[in-house]
């Protein structure tokens, strides 16, 4: 094994575009992945700011209804697919999971250099609808609407599905480094429950992706060769287009917020210094609420035509699976109970995930109730609902993913106190930005309204300005994460006093190999109480844990470490 | 919060809809509980374990199976009687009973048409009398639409080639919003109508009025309801160009040519709206609208005619 020489690391041991470009480096493959998905998210939130902006008063504010009607879609369509099924795992699991499983890459390196290249080829093939008609009509693409406009929808179909197997690859990447690839010692029950999230995602993504990848495909084989499959006209039927739709569509939720939930739980570990409160409970929950996400897809269509007695299983699933998601709420609030809290910027984030996502989870059990759902659904409600599951679930926590791992990444720290004051910003703007749509929406208020009744005026006003605060947080963030690359202050190994691997065994920014020599892992992730020996010196941990904890502790049923298979 | 209505909810315009507000409001004020526990047990937390002294490092906390078992056992609770709570209800919301008053509900882009066995047909307004259980039996000339009335607690998805239902009872006399809840295209906001709830001697009035035969133009008036989302009748601009003055006139068209609107071009761009495109509009219009009648088409031909 080489040892690269001192102040090299994966930044700048290798220069020029070739080395990105072609780089099998999952760290590298993670940097490229957050410039692609900040874009989308970028570009999708300049869309929601005209929407909402849009949205100010009744009628006429700044465009026309289709204008509106397209902004809406594309809005929808990059947030989802360019932006949160890929931020969490493809940039954080990219860049972190390898190192805290004491593994030198992913299993297969080429295979996921590709995956970024196909997400981004999926991408460009879908916005490349932008200049070849209309695509309007949501996320959903409900048929025979979708087919009856023009043909945008082929370039979204065609990307969607590419963008897919980028999803399904990095999945299976990611599983069987999981199982192959954990450094000595690394038994399940001493994972971080990050891998435990993640790898909870992969096995939806490899499952469910396949699904979309069908529909859009038979939608595409509609739309261009008049085959009769939804469009009941041709013969079709719609109502067999939402049943594949969410097949998917529904565990893609889980796609979206198990991620989140491995970052938290890291950050409340950490940042309260104490073990994970029912951590069995905790990862294999993940696992379950995987597989149970398969079985809940009707209950987007208690209203939409399927029979009555599916949705009335399908209601009784969806409570089934709602009852892990709040213990673990509970096991995360738990974990400060008799711990050592520390307010940093990631544990912001984390504190206001278990408000927002709360919110979200609740608001679920609202919608969930069959009878109440007949009124709610499609209204504003059901909008709020899931900006608090996937904004307030997914985005909270990937901002405090990208604050906790943002100094081993790049080796500077951003400014504190701006931290804190885009967090506030970000919690304030984003209540006032979602929560008004909840009463609007239980009012009757329905989505996808371009014009709404006067009535409803007060409470998109309250949205429209909330957009302006999260939008200044949010840009706020984007400034000093930048201003840090260039003057920030050097990052130290540890700043956070974490124990997993990537804090503990590596230099900061990590080593092109990672490690030196492969760690051998004698505790859990949060075990704090078996590593005293690292905090003598005060909170920010100086120095690596290569020589031993000082405990007892063996490895135990140590898998062989394999070399990557590149 | 209002007597009946409150910020959160619409005033509930049937007895079922009070159904639905009860359970409403027994998971609201559950969950609000719940999460209200959760925050000041956080917000506790985070003030009582601060971190003192950097170099603390706090010993793992004996986890109490009690306190777990409490925890999975009271929600579950909880939420079987909610799901237990709602599919009652729900089968209330869709069993109409056997001796409801049938309207036949066609949703197309973007208006409604309400037919009623008498022979009246209406398209702005859903006249329903107080009292009574009416079923409406729905079907969808395009896409996917939804009949939605938020006083009512009503929904229903509207799929062509199939008929759904929704049924509901109106409480008291009064006008209630209907709005189209399944995305349908430029217009989806402005597909909106009104439930007119008026007495049963009322309603017969109504009814019988209606079911006459009326004058081609005042029929077409009725009928042309359907196109006022993108057509004005007064010379204000819309998606589609105006109807005033348009009878006879040297129309120009999107291809550079020039077109008299007489009745066969009104006829056709009626039912084959994409033949002649009128110069500075886009090819929009639904195609639904050859569904129509040749008495109400004969209608609206001779409306437009008197719209000088």
């Amino acid at each position: 094994m080489s040892h690269s020489a001192p102040g090299l690391n994966y930044l700048n041991h290798s220069k020029g575009f070739k080395s990105w470009a072609l780089t099998l480096d999952h760290k590298r493959i993670g940097i490229m992945y957050m410039v692609a998905v900040s874009l989308a998210f970028l570009a999708g939130g300049i869309l929601a700011i005209l929407v909402r902006l849009e949205l100010l008063g009744p009628g006429e504010t700044i465009m026309g209804p289709d204008a509106y009607n397209q902004s809406f879609t594309l809005h929808a369509v990059l947030m989802v697919f360019a932006f949160i099924i890929p931020a969490i795992p493809a940039v954080m699991g990219n860049f972190v999971l390898p190192i805290q499983l004491g593994a030198k890459d992913v299993a297969f390196p080429r295979l996921n250099l590709a995956s970024l290249y196909i997400y981004l080829i999926g991408a460009v093939i879908a916005m490349m609808a932008l200049v070849n008609g209309r695509i309007d009509g949501g996320w959903t693409f409900y048929a025979p609407y979708s087919t009856s406009i023009g043909n945008g929808i082929l370039f979204v179909t065609a990307g969607v599905f590419v963008m897919g197997f980028s999803s399904i690859l990095t999945g299976l990447n990611f599983i069987v480094t999981v199982h192959k690839m954990r450094a000595p010692g690394l038994t399940w029950n001493r994972l971080p429950l990050f891998i435990w999230s993640i790898y909870a995602t992969s096995i939806v993504q490899v499952l469910a992706t396949p699904v979309i990848g069908i529909t859009v495909l038979l939608l595409f084989l509609e739309k261009a060769f008049s085959i009769g499959i939804f469009d009941p006209a041709l013969g079709g039927d719609p109502v067999l287009f939402q049943h594949f739709f969410w097949f998917y569509s529904h565990p893609a939720v889980y796609i979206m917020i198990l991620p989140a939930f491995g970052v938290i739980s890291d950050l409340m570990g950490t940042f309260s210094r104490h073990q994970v409160s029912g951590y069995k409970f905790v990862a294999l929950s993940s696992v379950a609420i995987a597989f149970l996400g398969f079985l809940v897809w009707g209950h987007h269509m208690f209203v939409s035509g399927q029979s009555a007695v599916s949705s009335v299983v399908f209601s009784l699933i969806t409570y089934l699976i709602g009852i892990p998601t709040g213990v673990k709420v509970i096991n995360w609030v738990q974990t400060m109970y008799k711990g050592s809290v520390q307010l940093k910027s990631p544990m912001l984030y984390a504190i206001m995930f278990l408000f927002t996502f709360s919110i979200g989870g609740f608001t679920g059990i609202i919608l969930g109730v069959l009878a109440i759902d007949v009124h709610l659904h499609d209204t504003y409600f059901v909008v709020a609902h899931f900006h608090y599951v996937m904004m307030g679930g997914n985005v909270i926590a990937a901002l405090g993913g990208l604050h906790y791992w943002w100094p081993k990444m790049f080796g500077k720290m951003y400014n504190e106190t701006l931290a804190k004051i885009a967090a506030f910003l970000v919690f304030f703007g984003f209540n006032l930005t979602f929560f008004p749509q909840f009463i609007m929406g239980a009012q009757g208020m329905p989505r996808r309204y371009y014009d709404y009744l006067p009535q409803y005026e007060f409470y998109h006003a309250l949205s429209t300005y909330g957009s302006w605060v999260l939008a200044a947080g949010l840009f706020l963030i984007m400034f000093y994460m930048i201003a840090s690359l260039i003057n920030g202050k050097k990052a130290g190994l540890n700043p956070w006093g974490a124990l997993t691997l990537e804090w503990t065994h590596t230099t900061t920014p990590p080593d092109h190999h990672n490690f030196h020599d492969t760690p051998v892992v004698t505790r859990g992730a949060y075990d704090f109480h078996l590593a005293k020996h690292l905090f003598e010196h005060g909170g920010e941990v100086t120095e690596l844990d290569l020589g031993g904890d000082g405990s007892a502790a063996t490895p135990e049923e140590a898998p062989v470490p394999n070399e990557p298979v590149a | 919060m209002g007597e009946n209505g409150s910020v959160w909810l619409p005033d509930p315009g049937t007895t079922l809809a009070g159904e639905v507000d009860s359970l409403f409001w027994f998971v609201f004020w559950a969950s609000t509980i719940m999460f209200a526990m959760v925050v000041l047990a956080k917000v506790y937390f985070m003030v009582k374990y601060k971190r003192a002294n950097e170099s603390d490092v706090p010993e793992p906390v004996e986890e109490s199976k009690v306190l777990e078992a409490v925890w999975i056992v009271v929600p579950t609770i909880l939420v079987l009687i909610v799901f237990t709570w709602g599919f009652d209800v729900f089968v209330k919301l869709y069993s109409a009973p056997p001796d409801s008053y049938e309207i036949n509900v066609r949703a197309q882009q973007w208006s409604w048409e309400f037919s009623y066995n008498e022979g009246a047909t209406s398209y702005t307004e859903l006249y329903v009398p107080v009292g009574r259980p009416v079923k409406l039996n729905m079907t969808s000339a395009d896409v996917l639409h939804s009949f939605f009335v938020p006083a009512f607690r009503v929904k229903h998805d509207i799929i062509p080639n199939r008929y759904t239902s929704v049924w509901f009872q109106a409480e008291e006399a009064g006008e209630y919003t209907i709005h189209c809840t399944e995305y349908c295209g430029t217009q989806h906001s402005g597909m909106n109508a009104t439930v007119v709830a008026v007495s049963e001697e009322d309603f017969a009035t109504w009814i019988a009025e209606q079911s006459q035969d009326l004058p081609p133009a005042i029929l077409g008036q009725q009928v042309f309801a359907q196109c006022q989302a993108c057509h004005s009748v007064d010379g204000s601009p819309g998606i589609g160009p105006t109807m005033q003055g348009l009878y006879g006139m040297e129309r120009p068209l999107a291809d550079g040519s020039t077109v008299v609107a007489d009745e066969d071009y009104l006829l056709e761009s009626i039912i084959n709206p994409m033949a002649k495109i009128a110069e500075g509009y886009q090819p929009v219009m639904p195609a639904g609208f050859s569904a129509l009648s040749q008495k109400q088409l004969d209608g609206l031909i001779a409306y437009i005619k008197t719209l000088e």
